[in-house]
């Protein structure tokens, strides 16, 4: 379970996040949404321990972000924006890196990364290095590197930003096998993928979380008919106009 | 564990950039071959082989410090060190498997020194296993360097600072080019302050085997290494957080 308690980031005068308070529970798929600068990313970072809060904190798995950084890292996993994988080595090599970057020894991790290759289908790139795949390819490495180490909670940060419609719906598929067996936090700027995905959905406008719910649910409280309609009316109301 | 895992990374990056081995273990042999020429026509002490031989094996280390440093500053930069910064790995496996694989990598370079200097006539001896392996704290503070400024630079940034900074500095306060005693005043105390021209000198006594002469450069380039070593290892962990 992940609980926020007035997470709050500040950078200079500028506040990316103001006291998120969120709880999300095992094996939710949940989907975080807002325009670009709205603490979509600020709050992944937080959660993964990439930066400090300024103020409050957060338990993944009953862990502080805070004080056990270590315990909280050894429970997560993030696929970032861009594909995240090591550009010189190949693709089994890239999943091996990672399984040791967990802890594994190598023979563990080389045995890992034979399993990924064949549950992601990249058994037959498994030998090219990582910059000779095109994107698609690329991303689905990359989710394949997040999910090695058996993570309890996956970060998926816009997994599917510049990506056809064709790699975009494979990526779908993989990451819809997901759900119920890892927490997943998704942040994405397609509407669509949140609608497809997600189990509740956060809105995030300016760095306060202004919408939480089932799809349903925030439909009914903006009394709107389509989540982009939601959506640009949350955004309006906090300033944020079209 | 974790440490090696990421070390066996690196060394397959360091292998994998094939323009960057050819230059860091070809440019030293060069200038080797010309300085024996020059000696050859002009007899100069200075660029005797067991005088100039260990000179330029230090210098050759400044190129390990230019890998260092642009491999670090190019993970940096990328979101693959995203990634591998919200693993379980503290700053020290990173630093620590930055720096195995380039250890061996100056071993090989030194060796690769002397066995040209052997083909051009410095007599073949014990002393200079002695000599490498004394030369091995003199490694570790050029890593320790280009980890610094790795962490601290971007991969530009590097290319200047140790690419062009380093390899002077160290080429010209190290007395391998010329004597510091025949300029003698400020710059020979500047010189001797700094680590490189007891680098040198610890390697030059290490190839006579003149302990007595060796153990104060020694300790001096030990000193350095560690402080520079312990500073690349606060920055590396300070930078893990900023630059997300």
């Amino acid at each position: 379970m992940i609980e926020t308690i007035g997470l709050k980031k500040v950078y200079g005068n500028v506040t990316a996040l103001d006291r998120l308070n969120l709880t999300i529970q095992d094996g939710e798929f949940f989907a975080l949404l807002g325009v670009n600068g709205a603490g979509k990313t600020t709050t992944i970072k937080l959660l993964s321990c990439l930066v400090r809060p300024s103020d409050g904190d957060a338990h993944v798995n009953a862990h502080s972000i805070v004080s056990e950084p270590l315990a909280v890292k050894q429970q997560i996993s993030v696929s970032p924006q861009e594909s995240a994988v090591a550009p010189n080595l190949t693709v089994l090599e890239n999943l091996a890196l990672i399984a040791g970057a967990y802890g594994a020894g190598p023979k563990e991790a080389k045995k890992r990364a034979e399993t990924q290759l064949e549950q992601y289908g990249l058994a037959e790139v498994a030998k090219k290095r990582a910059k000779t795949l095109s994107g698609g390819w690329q991303r689905r490495l990359s989710l394949a590197m997040s999910l090695i180490c058996d993570p309890k909670v996956l970060f998926l940060d816009e997994p599917t930003l510049g990506l056809d419609v064709i790699a975009r719906r494979q990526l779908w598929q993989t990451i819809e096998t997901l759900k119920g067996k890892v927490t997943v936090i998704l942040t994405t700027h397609y509407l669509e993928e949140a609608e497809a995905l997600a189990d509740r959905i956060g809105i995030l406008v300016g760095g306060k979380l202004v919408a939480l719910g089932t799809l349903s649910e925030i439909l009914a409280e903006t009394e709107t008919a389509s989540l982009e309609e939601a959506f640009l009316r949350l955004c309006s109301k906090g300033g944020v106009t079209a | 564990m974790k440490m090696l895992a990421f070390a066996n990374r690196c060394l397959k990056e360091l292998l994998r950039d094939r323009l960057t081995l050819i230059f860091g273990l070809g440019f030293p042999l060069v200038l080797l071959g010309l300085l024996t020429v020059i000696q050859h026509n002009i007899p100069v002490n200075l660029f005797e082989l067991s005088t100039l031989t260990p000179g330029i094996a230090v210098f050759g280390l400044s190129f390990v410090s230019l890998f260092a440093g642009l491999l670090i500053a190019k993970d940096r930069s990328s979101s693959f060190m995203l990634r591998l910064f919200t693993a379980p790995m503290r700053a020290w496996d990173f630093l620590g498997g930055y720096t195995i694989p380039l250890l061996p990598l100056c071993m090989v370079q030194m060796l690769v020194c002397f066995a040209a200097a052997v083909l051009l006539g410095l007599k073949l001896r014990l002393s200079i296993l002695f000599c490498i392996l004394v030369l091995l704290p003199a490694a570790i503070l050029y890593i320790s360097i280009g980890l610094l400024f790795g962490s601290l630079l971007n991969e530009k940034q590097v290319g200047s600072i140790s690419g062009a900074l380093l390899t002077n500095l160290s080429a010209w306060l190290s007395g391998t080019w010329f004597s510091l005693d025949l300029v003698g005043g400020w710059f020979r105390k500047l010189a001797y302050a700094l680590p490189f021209a007891h680098a040198v000198d610890a390697g030059r006594a290490a190839l006579r085997m003149d302990l007595p002469a060796l153990l104060p450069h020694l300790l001096w380039v030990t000193g350095y290494a560690l402080f520079f070593l312990i500073l690349a290892v606060l920055v590396f962990r300070k930078k893990m957080y900023s630059d997300a």
